[in-house]
């Protein structure tokens, strides 16, 4: 492998329903930045079938380039045909990095992409930047100049470690929706638009869709919400989350969950804040009922306030609120709307 | 039916986790455990044995002493353990330790492999889908529910804001979600067959069609460039108040900090 021939910054542009995940804008803006340093282009991958639609959008937010692979079996995402079409677009255009959305097309799609083409993946990434590897100097040792650093949460976020790939390439990272920024849209930006097709011939790994069926519920952009009012475990059932949606109606928040309210079957994957649910970051956060097992706090402490409501004084939870409720959460949550309420309309 | 289900010793970071003052982790108070998502894939292989009758080997990578993991699941109703462990594979990132697992499972006959979507200390959610790639296998990742008809599985798979129903042919390796199921606890009459059961243990010279250069940490396309605990902002104030203190406490902390 002579990494002197991969060049460029990639991005997979996911798109689901041919409508561009936020999460693959944000790489996007990210993926700028790296470029910038090291003097090359963006290049965002639109896989999918009849997508081109989409390309002005990605010009938009940052893309100088989109590559276009449009095939009616890209419909919806199935592994095996995408990762045919990201490898061959890897192996023909040789990118230095490639970045893919940690969604569960992306945790799915990138794993694969990496083995096939026989390169690390670094997952979950929090700060992507250029640099040398290794870090420091280390004598007898060579030290490689412009190498993508990826830093990421370990150990449900109690260990942040720091990645690189030093002798394959690309450098492959994947980035949770709402850790990068977009950029701010140009109106009017164009790309170069190049068109692959690498062919798609079905054997059994192409698996065969028999049905998509669409969660019912409304769906809701938990990561969108200025307050968020979470329940765990210790809200007791589904029923009881009225309590928790009384208070967030107050105070115009959301209703989110910890894991163990996705297991039950209370609330919706989509509600799920935590390692493997959403990172959010809203200026008020309650988490009531809820342990604080590290991996929902991974997802929550980078919110301003964060308030907790649990009976168990040991909780783990406390140990990154600001302000920590010892009691039942029966009695505190409803008094709490009561007193909010007149507090707001005193005002 | 031959279904191979792949497991991993973790350290259990529910319950009894503790920060240090510094708010790094205190590692000292940790037990280990079979990661979550294995016991559910674990599970749903036994399951499968229960209504189709099929033989489940268990596979797992590590440290001599993660065969305590085989033998919980040879209690639980696993009919063979195997270890697969090796100086030479220590270090290994996903990729390294994607290429072990496969080259051990060519070893074996499979209709299905199973494998958790992801561990819990590492996160990464790769491995599964990597062996996939390695055997040349179809993969259906996040799988919230599964069942067999003739030689094809039949699995919903979990994404956002939706699930797909897929069929697949086997060979098929699938990775399952937490959720699929409530693992069964594990027997007396189980127990008793798990300590008397004998674990294949397997080094390098078993691992079938894979290169030295891609084992261990050598054979890892990632290197950790530096690590370190992670510092918390650490505890603010607790209070243990009657409801209507408590509420009074936190509004008068909301209209000092204008949340209100």
């Amino acid at each position: 492998m002579n990494l002197e021939e991969y060049k460029g910054v990639f991005v997979f542009a996911q798109q689901v329903d041919n409508k561009i995940s936020g999460v693959a804008l944000e790489l996007l803006g990210k993926a700028k930045d790296l470029a910038k340093d090291l003097n090359t282009d963006v290049t965002a991958v639109l896989v999918g079938s009849d997508i081109k639609g989409l390309v002005d959008e990605l010009a938009e937010y940052g893309a100088d380039k989109v590559i276009v692979v449009d095939d009616p079996e890209l419909k919806d995402y199935r592994t095996e045909p995408y990762t045919h079409a990201l490898s061959e677009v890897i192996n023909k255009y040789k990118p230095e990095i490639v970045l893919v959305g940690a969604t569960a097309i992306g945790r799915d799609l990138g794993p694969r992409v990496s083995a096939r083409v026989k390169t690390g993946l670094t997952a979950d990434c929090t700060v992507l930047e250029i640099g040398d590897f290794p870090i420091n100097a280390i004598p007898g040792q060579e030290q490689k100049h412009n190498q993508l650093l990826m830093t990421r949460p370990a150990f449900g976020g109690n260990t942040i470690a720091t990645i690189a790939c030093p002798d394959n390439r690309p450098q492959m990272a994947t980035v949770r929706a709402g850790v990068m920024q977009k950029i701010h849209p140009v109106k009017g930006a164009k790309a170069v638009v190049e068109e692959f097709n690498p062919g798609f011939t079905p054997d059994n790994k192409y698996v065969e869709i028999m049905d998509v069926v669409k969660a019912v519920t409304d769906s809701v952009d938990i990561m969108e919400a200025k307050v968020l009012v979470s329940g765990g475990r210790g809200v007791g059932s589904k029923e009881n989350f009225k309590l928790l949606e009384d208070l967030a109606e107050v105070l115009g928040g959301t209703v989110s969950c910890s894991r163990a309210v996705t297991d039950a079957g209370w609330l919706p994957v989509d509600r799920q804040v935590g390692q493997t649910g959403k990172t959010v970051r809203p200026n008020l956060y309650f988490a009531i009922g809820i342990s604080g097992a590290i991996q929902h706090v991974a997802g929550m402490e980078e919110s301003d306030i964060i308030v907790a409501i649990n009976k168990d004084e040991d909780a783990p939870i406390f140990d990154v609120a600001d302000y920590g409720l010892v009691g039942d959460l029966n009695k505190i949550v409803p008094a709490l709307t009561e007193s909010l309420k007149a507090e707001i309309a005193a005002k | 039916m031959k279904i191979v289900v792949c497991v991993k010793q973790v350290p259990d970071t529910k319950g009894g986790v503790k920060f240090n003052p510094d708010g790094t982790l205190d590692r000292g108070a940790m037990l280990t455990i079979m990661n979550p998502d294995d016991k559910a894939g674990l599970e749903a292989a036994l399951r499968l044995k229960d209504e189709y009758g099929a033989e489940v080997t268990v596979v797992t990578m590590g440290l001599p002493k993660a065969e305590e993991v085989l033998r919980e699941a040879i209690a639980m109703g696993a009919d063979k353990g195997i270890l697969v462990t090796d100086r030479v594979l220590g270090g290994a990132d996903t990729w390294a330790t994607s290429t072990t697992l496969a080259g051990a499972i060519r070893n074996l006959e499979y209709d299905l492999i199973i494998t958790g979507r992801q561990a819990i200390d590492g996160d990464t959610a790769q491995v599964g889908p990597q062996i996939s790639e390695h055997l040349n296998i179809p993969v259906i990742s996040y799988a919230q529910a599964i069942k067999v008809e003739g030689d094809s599985v039949i699995v919903e798979r979990q994404f956002e804001d939706r699930h797909h129903v897929l069929k697949a042919q086997m060979p098929c390796l699938i990775t399952a979600l937490a959720e699929l199921n409530e693992p069964r606890y594990m027997t007396p009459g189980g127990i008793f067959d798990a300590y008397d059961a004998e674990i294949t243990v397997w080094g390098r010279a078993n691992l079938v069609d894979v290169d030295d250069s891609d084992l261990g940490l050598k054979g890892s396309p990632t290197k950790i460039a530096k690590a370190s605990d992670k510092v918390r902002k650490g505890a603010g104030e607790k209070v243990t108040l009657d409801p209507t203190e408590a509420v009074e406490y936190l509004v008068g902390k909301f209209k000092e900090k204008h949340v209100i």
